[in-house]
């Protein structure tokens, strides 16, 4: 793999762009991998990333049913942050974070990770105890988080509305959080990975798996049978198509999310807002598009499009928080799929399958994990232990009880 | 936007009704008796399928009763509504 740098743009300009490398191979698969990864958006490609550079594994394969980063990773609205309740989420989000910091450096390919600061609404009573709450336990777990009065918002965002039907009693601000450019996450994993070994292959849906005395040793594909001596899966949305085909169910259930974007506009927004009290995000990108995330349908569904009265709920909420874009014009809405669990938290885990993992159950809020879920999920299948990060969030809890509740602790985002 | 048929009130839009997800979960007669993995199943698994899907939906803002749906969560077409306790027909996916 040839280095991006200064000189790699001037020697290609000179050349008028006609010889750069290709990012990554498009390999045919082999007979058999030490570890194959199902799914190929950013958590399986930062997985395989992890795996080849920091755990010395790279006879690896990813295997992607469409093409990389075109499922959620390319369907999110880029939020980065870590601010949640428990201790457990907060041990895995920071640690995204950490790894967010140095992410296009360690990767040699812009991520455009932009710590623009991210401000949560609170609109009533409840929500000023909400951020209170949760606040003070985020500072207590080393991580950055300041409360902020309704004259601070003002300062920071002067165009929101802060007396409306939805009044802006306060707010818990991150500095760190922010966002990344969501495909530069699964292109820069996939460029990084290729270079250390990893095969990727797309357009290789997995049809099945062959399972030996209850262990896993190949899966079957739509590209033929590709040996394997450790599978592992993350493949969000459809996570439990694939477990069926594995043989036993996972706590999950998939339903559309929606976003939009709107015309490109001046610079209006140089934060991320979120309010959990209306269940709105905005936030602008670099090319001046607002992006906005609405709230997942009530009903589940593989379809990547959602509901109508989701986005004019939303919308009426941004509206009436920004009376300044009431005459933006929408260019793009789309859906993608999310895999929620009854506790709001992902799955890490091992399964009644033997050498068989599964990473699932990222719902409304995966993308700000990716590296961090990587990592971890990168040690967990090259020791056949969970990490002690990753550990708290086996499928075990739904049967112990040990839920990690962050859909109490923070009603709907993630 | 779904159009869903009431099997009382006729195609209402979706915003009157709440959807309640997998039908036929029946909450077990030997409670007493059950395991933490049993009552991790019943209270927390889902099929979640991709095809045809048996759901519970309630009328919330019609007549306020309950029915059950089939739906194809592949496309998001329904195939047929039902009052509870009446018999629902079986359905197969075509090609499958």
């Amino acid at each position: 793999m040839s280095r991006y740098s200064v000189f790699s743009l001037v020697r290609n300009a000179l050349s008028y762009h006609q010889n750069w490398q290709r990012a990554w191979r498009s390999p045919d698969p082999k007979r058999e991998y030490d570890i194959v990864i199902v799914g190929g958006g950013g958590h399986g490609l930062a997985t395989a990333y992890y795996l080849a550079t920091e755990c010395g594994i790279t006879n690896v394969a990813v295997v992607e049913k469409g093409w990389l980063g075109g499922g959620n990773t390319g369907r999110n609205t880029t939020i980065v942050r870590s601010n949640y309740l428990w201790d457990e989420s907060a041990a895995i989000y920071d640690h995204a974070m950490t790894l967010w910091q140095g992410l296009s450096r360690e990767l040699n390919y812009n991520v455009m990770y932009s710590p623009r600061g991210l401000l949560h609404l609170a609109h009533s009573v409840h929500d000023m105890q909400e951020i209170q709450r949760r606040g003070n336990a985020i500072y207590l777990n080393g991580i950055d988080s300041e409360f902020l009065s309704p004259e601070q918002v003002k300062a920071m965002v002067p165009y929101m509305q802060m007396d409306g039907r939805y009044p802006v009693l306060g707010a818990l601000l991150q500095r760190r959080g922010g966002t990344a450019r969501h495909d530069a996450v699964a292109w820069g994993y996939a460029r990084g990975a290729d270079a250390a070994g990893v095969d990727i292959i797309q357009n290789c849906e997995v049809t099945g798996f062959d399972i030996q005395d209850g262990a896993v040793v190949g899966v079957e594909t739509t590209r033929g049978r590709i040996g394997a001596k450790k599978v592992g899966v993350v493949a969000a949305g459809h996570s439990s198509v694939v477990a069926e085909m594995a043989g036993f169910r996972m706590p999950l259930e998939s339903f559309p999310l929606q976003a939009l974007v709107s015309e490109p506009v001046k610079p209006a927004v140089d934060c991320v807002i979120m309010s959990n009290g209306v269940h709105a995000y905005i936030s602008q990108s670099d090319k001046g598009e607002l992006v906005i995330g609405a709230s997942s349908d009530a009903y589940n569904s593989y379809t990547q499009r959602g509901s109508f009265d989701v986005i004019e709920d939303t919308l009426q909420a941004i509206c009436e928080l920004y009376p300044l874009f009431t005459r933006m014009r929408m260019l793009r809405q789309w859906g993608g799929i999310v895999d929620v669990t009854v506790d709001r938290s992902p799955i890490l885990t091992k399964t009644p399958v033997r050498n068989m993992y599964f990473n699932c159950g990222w719902g409304t809020g995966g993308f700000k994990c990716t590296p961090g879920s990587g990592h971890v999920f990168a040690h967990s299948l090259a020791n056949g232990e969970m990490h002690p990060i990753a550990a708290p969030f086996s499928m075990d809890r739904f049967h112990s009880g040990a839920l990690i509740d962050e859909g109490a602790a923070a009603a709907v985002a993630h | 936007m779904l159009l869903i048929t009431c099997p009382w009130c006729g195609e209402r839009d979706q915003t009157e009704f709440h959807c309640h997800g997998e039908a036929f979960i029946a909450r077990p007669a030997n409670a007493l008796d059950m395991t933490d993995e049993e009552w991790g199943d019943y209270v927390f698994f889902r099929k979640n399928v991709k095809g045809i899907h048996y759901e519970r939906w309630s009328h919330d803002h019609g007549c306020g009763r309950w029915f059950i749906a089939v739906r194809n969560t592949a496309t998001d077409e329904f195939l047929g509504f039902y009052k509870p306790g009446e018999e629902i027909p079986a359905f197969e996916l075509e090609g499958a």
